[in-house]
């Protein structure tokens, strides 16, 4: 009988705080509550980025552009590095819109527990939530920003006849989430790292920037002379990505879509995921005493 | 059977590491990790102090909370009390789900949502409209619920004109009832409220409180804690105390606030001393014993704003005939001096004298207060002085209406005639 009870009496329960917690421990149900929370502070993103500017989402548009007409100018004209067969405009306009996504959704989610300790301080929502709208804010300011590529992009396609797109542009959708859930789950290992000892931030910091110099962004691999570093390139899990992406929309010699170096890449990002989940889960629930 | 109890805490511990986290800290997760790492127990979870303020510890780990145990039933309503540093804060923070226990757990039942500050997540850039939303989300609304009250909440914090105007514009009387509107809305099964009443205006306090009673009548549970005693007595049917981090007790409201007064409050109602040598004073005079004592002796040692009390003097004097009289001064312990009184001078014989100054009941305010005592001679001269002789705490009455605030003023002198017709 009284073993009955306590069973009937654990069953009943709607929420069990101690101080152990599962390894995949990820309430899907309590997140799909919490939907309308992710939206606001999706909006919240968006909206707040552009008040009180005249330009307001037109901002979003200028960053990429002005980037990649200097990049244009530094890599192209100085440099003269290598952008295959496409213009270069179009080529770091493309890479550094995606790139951009990466770089920022990383970095901001890398921070979820230090910036947002006030809040998380005060009261209990998944604290995944925090992240994952950083995931999809980014995503749809990327899309705005791909409306002026696509302009661009149509014009030397079929007013300058410049470049030779092909049926891989399917995986576009494909590409983009795999750069999602790649800086998501390594910006929330990183800020579970984060919340007692510091010192990782710092390499993030310029971590960051050094990563983009050995990721396909502003040059093809293909267009690296010496064979002998393309192994180690390639190695890199954003690699393939971006190499995908520019061989579907800009053709053959601005990268290569390999299905293999995909594969690689996928398996980095589910490993990612899952360890970022695992480790964010368990220091979620008790980081506030050491943030 | 236990389908009524909707929280349940077992065994629940909270540790706290003390100082900078740095290279220092490092050494100990190691120690712990490599302990765990073996199926051993956490070494530092057999160390740690009572969380006492007042001492420095001697350990780099505190218990905030040890070993606590509690059920709460559906429909109650539970104000937790106990001095700072009791614990109260660190279980309201572990029933919100802001930090984990480090060991025990809790169970609940039902929809939860606490209000450990009021316009959690508010953002200054965005509107009114936008903050509701953004401030009911978090604290477990759906859009559509808050669609469902947004008019109410726009009405009860009264701010209608400056709905689509970014929050950074309101000011902070607006700002804090549109944060609080959002909270006064909620509707979870289970409510946990810090002491979020101390905002706003007498006005807007009772308009809070009327709304939690609200929240408490329509069957729900309420935990609330507060350092004021009024609130929780008017508001909770059973309370908690908590000292050091354990509970100490939990009954009915008037019962345990009561003994909580008894035991917290700091009274230093008598002083004596035996031996001449211990007595403070001079070659002139010496003091042997200085004491309260209330009119009515049933009331324990707790004196409100309405208790009459006596304080005495005993105290020798060995000149042979002198001019002397007694000069009180009362201070509140925050420094403020409420009044200084004396008693006429008197030739006073050689040998033992008693001096009583009486203080009728509504003068004080709910304070507490020290006395200084002063012997004067001949009018003019200082013989000796005696600081922070006694130390007293007035408690505040069990209030009519609906205002819990802090009564200011160092006295309160109900008495006077002020009438209104």
């Amino acid at each position: 009988m009284v073993q009955h009870q306590t069973e009937h009496d654990n069953e009943n329960w709607d929420i069990k705080i101690s101080a152990d917690s599962g390894y995949l421990d990820i309430n899907l149900r309590e997140i799909w509550r919490y939907r309308d929370l992710l939206m606001m502070f999706v909006k919240k993103d968006i909206v707040t980025v552009y008040k009180q500017t005249i330009l307001g989402p037109i901002w979003f548009m200028l960053q990429p552009i002005l980037t990649a007409i200097i990049y244009a100018f530094i890599f192209g004209q100085v440099a003269r590095i290598s952008t295959g067969n496409a213009p270069q405009i179009l080529f770091y306009l493309g890479s550094f819109t995606i790139w951009n996504y990466f770089a920022e959704t990383f970095k901001v989610t890398s921070k979820t527990f230090s910036e947002n300790a006030t809040v998380f301080g005060k009261v209990y929502f998944p604290r995944i939530i925090l992240p994952l709208s950083k995931v999809i804010s980014g995503i749809i300011k990327l899309l705005i920003q791909f409306l002026l590529f696509f302009v661009i992009w149509a014009y030397y396609l079929w007013v300058k006849e410049a470049i030779t797109p092909n049926w891989h542009m399917v995986f576009f959708p494909v590409i983009l989430a795999l750069i999602a859930f790649m800086s998501l789950g390594f910006g929330i290992i990183i800020t579970s790292l984060t919340t007692k000892y510091r010192d990782l931030n710092f390499l993030v910091a310029f971590g960051i920037q050094l990563l983009q110099f050995v990721t396909p962004v502003i040059f093809p691999i293909s267009s690296i002379k010496n064979p002998s570093y393309h192994l180690w390139l390639w190695l890199n899990p954003l690699a393939s990505l971006f190499e995908a992406f520019k061989y579907a929309f800009l053709g053959q010699g601005t990268g290569v879509f390999n299905y293999y170096w995909l594969g690689y890449s996928v398996i980095w990002t589910i490993v990612a995921l899952v360890v970022g989940i695992v480790i964010f889960n368990r220091v979620e629930k008790k980081f506030i005493d050491t943030v | 059977m236990n389908n009524d109890v909707v929280i349940k805490a077992e065994n629940i511990s909270k540790q706290y590491r003390l100082g900078e986290i740095g290279t220092g800290m490092l050494s100990h997760d190691l120690k712990r990790w490599w302990a765990l790492a073996r199926g051993k127990e956490d070494p530092f979870l057999k160390v740690g102090v009572e969380n006492d303020r007042t001492r420095k510890a001697n350990s780099e780990y505190a218990w905030a909370l040890k070993d606590i145990n509690f059920e709460i039933k559906r429909g109650d309503t539970l104000g937790i009390i106990g001095k700072n540093g009791a614990g109260k804060s660190t279980l309201l923070k572990l029933l919100s789900r802001v930090t984990g226990p480090t060991t025990g757990q809790i169970k609940i039942k039902g929809r939860i949502a606490s209000l450990l500050e009021v316009g959690t997540g508010f953002n200054p850039e965005l509107s009114g409209r936008d903050n509701i939303y953004m401030n009911g989300t978090i604290l477990g609304m759906t859009k559509k619920e808050i669609g469902r009250k947004f008019d109410e909440i726009v009405d009860f914090s009264g701010i209608e004109m400056y709905i689509d105007t970014p929050v950074k514009r309101y000011s902070s009387g607006m700002y804090v009832r549109l944060a609080f509107g959002v909270a006064a809305h909620l509707e979870p099964e289970i409510l946990i409220v810090d002491e979020v009443l101390a905002v706003g205006d007498a006005e807007f306090q009772k308009k809070c409180l009327g709304k939690m009673g609200d929240v408490a009548s329509h069957g729900r549970t309420v935990i609330f804690v507060s350092h004021n005693m009024q609130a929780v007595q008017s508001l909770c049917k059973s309370a908690m105390y908590m000292k050091s981090g354990r509970v100490m007790e939990v009954g009915p409201t008037d019962v345990v606030i009561n003994n909580y007064l008894n035991r917290e409050v700091k009274n230093c109602l008598v002083r004596k001393w035996e031996e001449q040598d211990d007595m403070p004073g001079n070659d002139k005079v010496r003091l042997s014993s200085a004491e309260i004592v209330l009119h009515n002796p049933e009331a324990g040692n707790i004196i409100d704003v309405n208790t009459p009390f006596d304080i005495r003097f005993e105290f020798y004097s060995s000149a042979e005939m002198v001019n002397m009289n007694l000069s009180l001064v009362l201070n509140t312990t925050a420094g403020v001096c409420v009044f200084n009184v004396t008693t006429q001078p008197t030739m006073i014989a050689k040998g033992w004298h008693t001096s009583v100054l009486s203080i009728p009941g509504k003068l004080l305010n709910d304070d507490v207060y020290t006395i200084s005592l002063y012997f004067v001679k001949d009018t003019s001269a200082i013989e000796y002085v005696i600081h922070d002789l006694l130390t007293f705490e007035v408690i505040d009455e069990q209030r009519q209406g609906a205002w819990f605030g802090k009564w200011v003023g160092a006295v309160r002198p109900t008495t006077l005639p002020f009438s209104l017709k």
